[in-house]
């Protein structure tokens, strides 16, 4: 485990490796997401009190749980770059906050242009929106600092910091609304529970989640390599990869 | 992987970033137990009966609209009813203005106003509240003959 480990860490290893991973999951993502938005929005049936406004969750529901587990993921990164001093970590967190940041954008957004028609109003600081709007915050803290100092390792080291103790902030969204009183209802699926709605909805909003998945992956991997390479011009791998 | 098999640096390092983690998640706690009830975004109808509402005062409160207590006022907006938690508790709220469309019996409510002395509260918004199940009309035209959820085990 350790001897993958240390290979999988070498950015030479990493991006010669990872790069038969692009086409799959570009094809996988375009499918699922295509096929997704065919049956969440086309098939799938509207809700018995939200009308045809359900749609939005087909977009709000994906972005929601990726941003979270994008930070999650994030965070592992950082951790992993403060303990074992891994470059690729670092790549990796630095490489990540960016599409976080966006993926939370979106699940505000969908979720604000979802409640206006639903609850009556855009905005309100309710548990559950203000600790994602946090989480929004805590991805551009981290790529604020990482790119500050102009691209330091201290600066580095500050925003896996960040990374890691914004993790605190991942139960408080989960659970806000159980804990407090808020207008967000209370997650639709758990893991003891049958899902609260049936699968002719759930169907297409599983799809949507694993294509947002796949997109996510797709978009971290490409980044990382630019990174990786950009880091590593002067190295001789990148210097023969040149040439050819 | 055991933590002793670590390099003793990493080793360091590690523990550093989990008691780091582990001592603002503390803190956090104690700050989030302390503002407990600024973090509610409105008053339940317990809160209200009680008198812990604030009367005057611009606040949110909430709770599910009773069956048949809609009273609605002939040319105009003026709009009354009861707001109960299902278990004992209720209050009215009074409020004019276009009320949202997932507004109905049986439904939650947050209503944004000021509680009257006489313990009526006239909202200036009202925002919906909606559970988290999701189903065809047609399942629930049929749940409403038979009256039984099966997402209700």
């Amino acid at each position: 485990m350790w001897r993958w480990f240390h290979q999988w860490g070498s950015p030479k290893f990493f991006y010669h490796r990872s790069g038969a991973l692009i086409p799959v999951l570009a094809l996988a993502s375009g499918l699922i997401l295509g096929a997704g938005v065919f049956w969440g929005l086309l098939i799938a049936p509207a809700d018995y009190q939200q009308g045809e406004s359900v749609r939005i969750m087909y977009v709000h529901v994906p972005a929601a749980i990726l941003a979270q587990s994008s930070y999650a993921m994030m965070a592992v990164m950082a951790l992993i770059s403060l303990i074992w001093r891994l470059k690729i970590a670092d790549a990796a967190v630095q490489t990540v906050a960016p599409i976080g940041a966006c993926i939370t954008l979106l699940a505000l957004a969908t979720g604000s242009l979802w409640g206006k028609p639903m609850w009556g109003t855009y905005w309100v600081w309710d548990a559950r929106l203000t600790s994602t709007l946090i989480l929004f915050f805590l991805f551009a803290g981290v790529l604020a600092l990482r790119n500050a100092a102009g691209q330091s390792q201290t600066a580095g080291r500050a925003a896996s910091v960040l990374a890691v103790i914004g993790l605190l902030n991942l139960p408080i969204i989960k659970y806000s609304v159980d804990w407090w009183f808020t207008l967000h209802q209370p997650a639709s699926f758990t893991l003891t529970d049958r899902p609260a709605m049936p699968f002719s909805m759930w169907g297409p909003l599983l799809m949507m989640v694993v294509g947002f998945y796949a997109w996510f992956f797709l978009a971290w991997l490409i980044r990382l390599r630019h990174e990786l390479v950009k880091r590593e011009i002067r190295s001789d791998w990148v210097q023969q990869m040149m040439k050819q | 992987m055991k933590l002793g098999a670590m390099k003793p640096q990493r080793r360091n390092r590690l523990l550093l970033i989990l008691g780091l983690v582990g001592g603002l998640g503390l803190a956090l706690t104690f700050v989030l137990k302390a503002l407990n009830s600024n973090i509610n975004l409105f008053y339940t109808p317990v809160q209200v009966i009680a008198g812990e509402v604030p009367i005057g005062a611009r606040v949110r409160a909430g709770g599910m609209v009773e069956a048949g207590s809609i009273r609605r006022s002939d040319g105009s907006l003026e709009v009354a009813f009861i707001v109960s938690d299902l278990a004992g508790a209720a209050f009215e709220i009074r409020y004019t203005g276009i009320l949202p469309d997932l507004f109905r019996e049986g439904q939650g409510v947050v209503a944004t106003g000021t509680l009257s002395q006489d313990g009526v509260f006239f909202a200036e918004e009202i925002l919906a509240k909606h559970d988290e199940k999701y189903m065809p009309p047609e399942v629930a035209m049929a749940l409403d003959a038979t009256r039984q959820d099966p997402l209700q085990p």
